[in-house]
C-alpha cells in the first residue's frame, strides 16, 4: 500500500456531497478521509492550490483492441493512456477478437488489467454470442466474471426481437444493454455525413435518420420492457429529441455523447483525412449545437470517448476504405473543458458528464470523494496551456484529428485506489 | 496570349481553380490543338520528362487521350493499369505510391474508383498527380475539355444555360461541370430522377429541377450522362427502359432548347437509353469534338505543370 495523499489547497468539486470550495483531502488505505488534526508522518503532501480535485473521470465507452488487435492498443496500453487523459476508470468494448462473449474473454480482461498501471477496467460482454447478432450471449456467467454491462457496440442489434430480450435478460444481473443505433440499410458503404460536403467530395453519405430509426426503434423496446438501455455515441439534433422525450415520459433509458460530436462538424474530412471518418459520422452544425443542448439539459447523461484506436494500415488508405473511429482518451477532457468556457456546461455539470453519470450507469462505485469512497481521484489543471502533438500520445495509435491543437486545462495527476498512476505536475 | 501566373502543382479538383486560371488553360489548349493537325505530330516540349499514367479502373479513351497528349510533346509515357480487384490483395495505393516515387517521374495521372484517392497520393509522391477521374469526385480534364468545347462552338460561356441530364449524384463529369461552368459565368441546371440528384447542389453551384423539361427549356448546352448498370442493381431506378421513355433526351425533348442548342456526352453513350442515336449522330451533337478537345486540353495541362519552367 502506497503512502497517504495530503491533497492541498485544491478546489474540490464533489457534487455529490455538494462540496464545491477551497480545502485539503487526505487519502489514505485507498480511501478518502476525514482530516484529523494532522496528517499521519510518512504522509506525501501536494499543493494543488490553483487545480481542481474531482472524483476519478469514468470512460464508459472505449476498444481496447486487446485480445486481436494488440498492435493498435493493449489493454496495458490503453490504461496508460486513459490515466494520462485523467480517467480513472474506463469500461471496454466487446468487440475484439474473439469477441467477449464469455467468461473466459471477461476474466482475460480483468486479469490483464490486474497486471498493469493505470485506470481501472470494466469489460462490456457481448450481447449476443460472437456479437453476431442470433442469440443471446451467457450473460451471467460474463456477469459474475466481471462484466458490467452488454453491448454489441460496432454493430447495431438488428433483429428486434433479439434486443426485447436481451433488455429483459440483462435485468436478471442488473445490468444496462448499451445500444449501438445504426440501421444499416441506410448507413451501408457511407463515409460521412449525407450532405452538401459528401456531394462536394464523391462520398457516400450516412443520413441521420440510420441513427434515428434504432434510437427510436430501441427507444420504444426500452419503454415496452421497462428495462435499462444506454444509447451511445449519439450524434444527431433529431436523436437527442427522441431521447428528450422519451426520457420525459419516463423511459429508463441514459445516452452519451463523445467530445468529437460536440467539438467537430462533417467539415472537419476536409481533404479526405480519414481521421475525420467514424461511425456515426460527424454531423452539420446544427447537430453539434443539439448535442450541446442535451449535455446542457440533462437529455444526455455522459461524456464518452469511443476511443477506437487504428494504425496506418487502417488510415493511410483511400477515404472509403478506411477504418472508423479515432482515439479520444488524452483529448476527452480538454475538450470538455472548452464546453465550460464556452458556457455550455459548469465544472459541476462537467463531473456529472464524467464521473458520476458514467459511474451509475455501469452501476459502479465513484463518482464521490465523500469520506470512505474509494480513493479514485482526478486532479485539473484548468489553466494549463498545451498543444495535443503526436509524439506525446500515450496511446499505441495515433489516429486524431485533434493533433496540433492548442488546449487550455488538463488533467495533471490520476489517483486510482489512493495510488497516483499518472503524475505530470 | 496575356501573361497568367498558373500556380498550381496537381490538378485534383476544379475548385481549386480560378475562372482566370480556367480560361488560361483553355486559352493554352487552343495555342497547342493545331499541332495535332500538322502531319508530324511532335513538338519536343516535355522531351525527359517521364509520365505515368496510373489506371486503376478500365479507360479506353481518357487513357489513350492522356497518352497522345504526352507523346505528342515527347515526354515518355508508361501505363499501368491495375485492376481494383488486384490492388486490393495486393499493396497499398501509398506502397505504390512510394515504389512509383523511387523512379523520379515528374507526373503521375491516376484514375481510381475511390473519391479523394489522388489526394492520397499526392500527399505521398513528390510528382504532380492529375485526377483523371476519382469515384464520385471529379475529372476535371473532362470538364476543362467540355468547356472549351463550349467556347469553340458558343464563342462565350457567361451568360449561357447549360443543362446537364442524368446521374448527377454519382457522376465526376457532372461535378467537375457544374463547378467549372458555374465558376466560367454560366447557369448550370440540372436534372434527373429524384434518386440520383445529390443534395448540396446549390452549394455545388447548380440548379435542381425534378421535371427535365424546366432543365431543358432555353438551354444553349444539354449533357446527357451515361446511366450505369450497376446503378440499376441499387434502388435508384427501375429499368433502362423507363430512364430512357422518362430522361432520355430526344427529338421531342431537344426542341424545347435553343434552336441552336448543342449536345454533349461524356461517352461512352447507351445509345438509346440516355440518348436517342439519332440525336447522338445528328448536327447538334458536339460528341467527337469534345474527345478531340480532349487532347489538347491535356497536352495544356502536362504543360503547364511540367513544362512551363523551362
Amino acid at each position: 500500500m502506497s503512502r497517504p495523499l495530503f491533497l492541498k489547497n485544491g478546489r474540490i468539486i464533489d457534487p455529490a456531497s455538494n462540496i464545491d470550495r477551497v480545502g485539503d483531502l487526505l487519502v489514505a488505505a485507498g480511501k478518502c478521509q476525514t482530516l484529523v488534526e494532522s496528517p499521519p508522518a510518512d504522509t506525501v503532501e501536494i499543493d494543488l492550490t490553483g487545480k481542481w480535485v474531482l472524483p476519478g473521470l469514468i470512460d464508459i465507452h472505449v476498444h481496447l483492441r486487446e485480445p486481436g488487435e494488440e498492435y493498435k492498443e493493449t489493454i496495458a496500453s490503453g490504461m496508460a493512456a486513459a490515466a494520462a487523459g485523467g480517467f480513472s476508470a474506463v469500461a471496454c468494448m466487446p468487440n475484439t477478437n474473439p469477441p467477449l462473449d464469455s467468461e473466459s474473454a471477461i476474466a482475460f480482461v480483468c486479469e490483464r488489467a490486474r497486471l498493469a498501471k493505470g485506470a481501472r477496467v470494466y469489460p462490456v460482454g457481448a450481447i449476443s454470442r460472437g456479437s453476431e447478432g442470433q442469440e443471446l450471449a451467457d450473460m451471467g456467467e460474463m456477469r459474475r466474471a466481471g462484466a458490467v454491462a452488454f453491448s454489441d457496440d460496432g454493430h447495431p442489434v438488428a433483429d428486434s426481437q433479439l434486443m426485447r430480450r436481451a433488455l429483459e435478460y440483462a435485468s436478471n444481473y442488473n445490468c444496462p444493454v448499451i445500444s449501438h443505433s445504426e440501421e444499416l440499410s441506410l448507413s451501408r458503404n457511407g463515409a460521412m455525413n449525407e450532405g452538401a460536403f459528401a456531394t462536394r467530395l464523391g462520398l457516400r453519405g450516412i443520413p441521420g435518420a440510420a441513427e434515428e430509426i434504432m434510437v427510436y426503434s430501441d427507444l420504444a423496446l426500452a419503454a415496452y420492457t421497462g428495462q435499462r438501455l444506454h444509447l451511445a455515441h449519439i450524434s444527431t439534433a433529431e436523436s437527442v429529441g427522441l431521447i428528450r422525450r422519451a426520457k420525459a415520459a419516463g423511459c429508463p433509458v441514459t445516452a452519451e455523447t463523445t467530445p468529437h460530436y460536440f467539438s467537430l462538424t462533417e467539415e472537419a474530412v476536409g481533404s479526405y483525412d480519414t481521421n475525420a471518418k467514424m461511425n456515426p459520422p460527424l454531423r452539420t452544425a446544427a447537430d453539434v449545437e443539439a448535442v450541446k443542448e442535451g449535455l446542457r439539459d440533462g437529455t444526455l447523461d455522459a461524456i464518452a470517448t469511443d476511443h477506437a484506436p487504428h494504425s496506418e494500415l487502417e488510415k493511410e488508405v483511400e477515404f472509403a476504405q478506411a477504418a472508423n473511429g479515432i482515439i479520444g482518451l488524452e483529448t476527452s477532457l480538454p475538450l470538455a473543458l472548452c464546453l465550460i468556457r464556452e458556457g455550455v456546461i459548469d465544472a459541476r455539470r462537467l463531473v456529472e458528464l464524467m464521473s458520476i453519470n458514467p459511474a451509475r450507469i455501469i452501476g459502479v462505485e465513484g463518482g464521490s470523494l465523500a469520506v470512505g469512497q474509494r480513493a479514485d481521484i482526478t486532479v485539473v489543471d484548468p489553466a494549463l496551456n498545451f498543444c495535443y502533438e503526436r509524439r506525446n500520445i500515450v496511446s499505441k495509435s495515433k489516429n486524431s484529428p485533434f493533433i496540433g491543437r492548442h488546449f487550455t486545462g488538463r488533467a495533471v495527476l490520476t489517483i486510482v485506489d489512493g495510488e497516483i498512476v499518472y503524475d505530470a505536475r | 496570349m496575356e501573361q497568367h501566373h498558373f500556380e498550381h502543382k496537381h490538378i485534383l479538383s476544379l475548385d481549386d481553380f480560378s475562372a482566370a486560371d480556367i480560361e488560361y488553360i483553355i486559352q493554352t489548349a487552343a495555342s497547342l490543338k493545331e499541332i495535332s493537325s500538322r502531319s508530324i505530330k511532335k513538338v519536343p516540349t516535355l522531351r525527359g520528362k517521364t509520365i505515368i499514367n496510373l489506371f486503376f479502373e478500365p479507360s479506353t479513351r481518357t487513357r489513350l487521350s492522356f497518352e497522345i497528349a504526352a507523346k505528342r510533346m515527347s515526354a515518355d509515357t508508361f501505363n499501368i493499369s491495375m485492376s481494383t480487384s488486384s490492388a486490393v490483395k495486393g499493396e497499398s495505393l501509398v506502397d505504390t505510391a512510394r515504389n512509383l516515387q523511387a523512379m523520379q517521374p515528374d507526373a503521375i495521372i491516376i484514375r481510381h474508383a475511390q473519391s479523394g484517392a489522388p489526394y492520397l497520393l499526392s500527399r505521398h509522391v513528390s510528382a504532380s498527380i492529375l485526377n483523371a477521374g476519382d469515384g464520385t469526385h471529379e475529372h476535371p480534364s473532362q470538364a476543362l475539355l467540355d468547356m472549351m468545347t463550349v467556347l469553340d462552338k458558343k464563342g462565350r460561356i457567361a451568360g449561357l444555360k447549360i443543362a446537364i441530364i442524368g446521374d448527377i449524384a454519382h457522376s465526376r463529369v457532372a461535378h467537375s461541370d457544374i463547378i467549372g461552368f458555374s465558376k466560367m459565368g454560366a447557369e448550370v441546371h440540372v436534372s434527373g430522377p429524384a434518386t440520383m440528384m445529390p443534395e448540396g447542389l446549390s452549394e455545388l453551384g447548380a440548379v435542381g429541377h425534378l421535371n427535365i423539361r424546366e432543365a431543358v427549356r432555353d438551354a444553349d448546352v444539354v449533357m446527357t450522362l451515361r446511366i450505369q448498370r450497376e446503378r440499376l442493381q441499387e434502388p435508384l431506378l427501375p429499368t433502362a427502359r423507363e430512364y430512357a421513355d422518362f430522361f432520355g433526351i430526344n427529338n421531342e425533348i431537344i426542341k424545347l432548347a435553343r434552336p441552336d442548342a448543342i449536345i454533349m456526352h461524356p461517352g461512352p453513350i447507351n445509345r438509346g437509353v440516355e440518348l436517342s442515336p439519332d440525336l447522338a449522330d445528328g448536327k447538334r451533337s458536339v460528341i467527337l469534338d469534345q474527345v478531340s478537345n480532349g487532347v489538347a486540353v491535356r497536352m495544356a495541362l502536362l504543360y503547364l505543370l511540367l513544362g512551363g519552367g523551362d
